[in-house]
């Protein structure tokens, strides 16, 4: 269900393991999202480098002991082959080890769009592959599309919350500065936005652009798409704030004083809103990812070969994938530990604020 | 009362038509529409197309397609559906059905697991229970509801227990009508117990949350203090009190589990409306699309409406407010 509506879930006792527990949720995402951002040197390959004689392949095993039971340092693995051609059964080939090597090169990527680079943090020789979360249907490594897909959805999801929190912001602002009948039009039309079910409002919206288009521009329409479904709450929200500001007394002391417009605005009454926009910030963020998985996942977001969360795991949606191939599945269960986290955040968030 | 109701049903009627407007204007800003394909294919003559563009009305302007689609309305055929040929209605209202058989049990469900859970976790506030509780509806509320259809979807597809995809096992039609329902029945199984397992935490956390806060009052001490069994203080006094907030809540669940329903319609293939809705957007089907956001908001009307009716029967501040 939709996380729009969770204020009480209050636990007020374990202030300090709260406050500890935000700390872990802040550098969890903070580190996913460096990961994602730099997932050109920390992915093994490329997202979209197939090798269509792995099609499938299982997750690879990192081994320690060879076959004869020998121990070595350098952790290695061994190639997966199918004894029949086509199959996608596989199994370990013991006759050669490919140790892992560290800041290796292999496919070139664009670092942040500055300079290209081709050193990985890891890979093996070819001509094994190392799939640490297995293979899709094109051989193409799994672990890398999940973090070039993190950069995605990660991404999409905090790009169109802060779309929707400063939209909110700024027309919340608006209504409850001017009242009468700019705030009314404003508050109907952001009701229409809170009322209809959102995940309706999402695909109306989505249907009247364009199907067919390139990854950036879809990028761009998703993140325009949800954050304008979303702007409706915060709007609401901010507009309190400020109409209660309004009222306050050290506002109308410093209106007294002869403070202007600008100055109550700037000193009172959006320092009070901010809290707001931040908490609202932190509940629309997973759910805003959840949107861009959802309409990728639909076909409707972004398309291959660029991956993203969703469109990684519209393949699991063919039953014979599903059962014999979990780690199709990987890309969604990725989004437990970004939610677990950003509700902690959410949470602490709340409480700080009370 | 009436009249109550009345301005209620007033509002969800403005709101269809501010909807419907902001939809209208938002199509005419749309690139391409239903023809889009049909221009692609070089059998199609120029002149079809015109003759096309005619038949479907896009050469008129847009104030005339709006007025025509809302006698339309009127006259219950929620436009026309390019693609099948069909009153949009004809095609929206057997879906929406299929969806309402997911999402009624499931909400009711929902609530009949959830709201003695939430009780017994404030009830027993602070204790072993308490924080499983806590522990499992965060679990849950961090496990999207996409994952978890598919999760359960693995599940079915593993065990086999359960029948995958779809309403209907192809061969029911022969057994009669009995054997269909219970076919169907079974069929609802894996989609409903998503909608329920992904709805739970929310309803659990409200649930204990307005309990406690009643719980902590002053005059449940004093009736406790009366020598009051434990279930008639928790469900006879406690309950009706917090109740307010709960039945707010009760009514955007139902927007909620619409929501939710599109996605486990489309990955469980239920024929409702999620499918419909996405193959109506990749096929520019309009008026489909329209309909279908109609509808979701007419049910999720519905669903409040029936939330404010039984907070007028709970709640006698309410009545009185509203009848002096």
């Amino acid at each position: 269900m939709p996380i729009f509506f969770y204020i009480p879930w209050i636990h007020v006792s374990g202030c300090n393991m709260k406050a500890k527990s935000a700390w872990v949720a802040i550098w969890f995402l903070a580190g996913l999202h460096l990961l994602v951002l730099f997932a050109g040197f920390f992915a093994p390959y490329s997202y979209d480098t197939q090798d269509r004689y792995q099609p499938f392949a299982p997750p690879a095993r990192i081994h320690f002991i060879d076959a004869n039971g020998k121990f070595h340092w350098r952790p290695f693995i061994y190639r997966s082959v199918s004894d029949i051609e086509n199959s996608t059964e596989y199994k370990e080939e013991q006759s050669t080890m490919f140790p892992l090597r560290f800041v290796t090169h292999g496919d070139r990527y664009s670092l942040l769009g500055l300079t290209d680079s081709s050193i990985h943090l890891f890979g093996v020789d070819e001509p094994a592959r190392i799939y640490l979360f297995g293979a899709d249907g094109f051989g193409r490594d799994q672990l890398s599309r999940t973090l070039y897909g993190g950069r995605v959805s990660l991404f999409a999801g905090l790009l169109a919350a802060l779309l929707s929190a400063t939209t909110g912001l700024e027309l919340g602002g608006i209504a409850g500065l001017y009242g009468k009948a700019v705030d009314e039009v404003i508050m109907r039309l952001a009701e229409i936005f809170i009322a209809v079910p959102w995940f309706y409002l999402l695909l109306a919206i989505r249907a009247f652009l364009r199907l067919q288009i390139e990854p950036v521009t879809a990028f761009m329409l998703v993140v325009g798409v949800i954050g304008l479904v979303g702007w409706g709450r915060p709007a609401r929200l901010v507009r309190g704030v400020v109409l209660s500001a309004r009222e306050r007394n050290f506002v109308l002391a410093a209106r007294g004083f002869g403070a202007s417009n600008t100055y109550v605005l700037r000193r009172h009454i959006l320092p009070s809103a901010l809290g707001v926009v931040f908490t609202q910030i932190a509940l629309l963020v997973p759910l805003f990812i959840l949107a861009e998985v959802v309409l990728s996942f639909l076909g409707l977001g972004i398309g291959e070969p660029v991956p993203s969360w969703g469109n990684m795991l519209s393949y699991a949606q063919q039953h014979l994938l599903l059962t014999s191939r979990w780690w199709m599945l990987l890309p969604g269960l990725v989004l437990v530990p970004v939610f677990l986290a950003y509700h902690q955040l959410l949470d602490s968030l709340h409480l700080r604020l009370q | 009362m009436i009249r109550y109701l009345l301005r209620r049903a007033g509002n969800i009627a403005l709101m269809l038509l501010g909807v419907s407007i902001l939809m209208f204007l938002l199509s005419a800003a749309a690139p391409g529409d239903v023809l889009s394909e049909a221009r692609m294919n070089p059998q199609i003559s120029p002149e079809t197309l015109q003759a096309m563009r005619v038949q479907y009305g896009l050469d008129q302007p847009l104030p005339t397609r709006y007025w025509k689609w809302l006698s339309s309305v009127a006259h219950g055929n929620l436009g026309y559906s390019f693609l099948y040929n069909l009153p949009a209605s004809s095609l929206l209202w057997p879906r929406a059905l299929n969806t309402l058989l997911l999402t009624v049990p499931a909400l009711f469900l929902s609530w009949a697991i959830a709201l003695p859970l939430g009780v017994l976790a404030a009830a027993r506030k602070g204790s072993w229970i308490d924080r499983i509780f806590s522990a499992g509806t965060s679990t849950l509320l961090a496990v999207p509801d996409l994952l978890l259809a598919l999760l359960v979807l693995v599940f079915a597809l593993r065990t086999h227990a359960f029948p995958v995809g779809g309403m209907n096992s192809h061969d029911t039609s022969d057994f009669g009508w009995w054997t269909t329902i219970l076919d169907t029945a079974w069929h609802m199984v894996l989609p409903v117990t998503v909608l329920v397992v992904g709805s739970i935490p929310t309803i659990i956390r409200h649930v204990r949350a307005s309990m406690i806060e009643v719980l902590g009052s002053s005059y449940m001490k004093a009736a406790e203090g009366h020598g009051l069994s434990r279930f008639t203080l928790l469900y006879r006094y406690a309950l009706p009190a917090a109740a307010n907030p709960l039945i707010t809540l009760f009514g955007l669940s139902v927007a909620a589990l619409l929501s939710v329903s599109l996605l486990v319609e489309v990955v469980m293939s239920w024929p409702g409306m999620g499918p419909l809705l996405v193959e109506a957007i990749l096929s520019r089907d309009l008026f489909v699309v329209i309909g279908a956001t109609m509808l979701s908001i007419l049910l999720m009307g519905v669903g409040n409406l029936f939330a404010d009716l039984l907070l007028y029967t709970v709640d006698p501040r309410i009545r009185v407010q509203h009848e002096s």
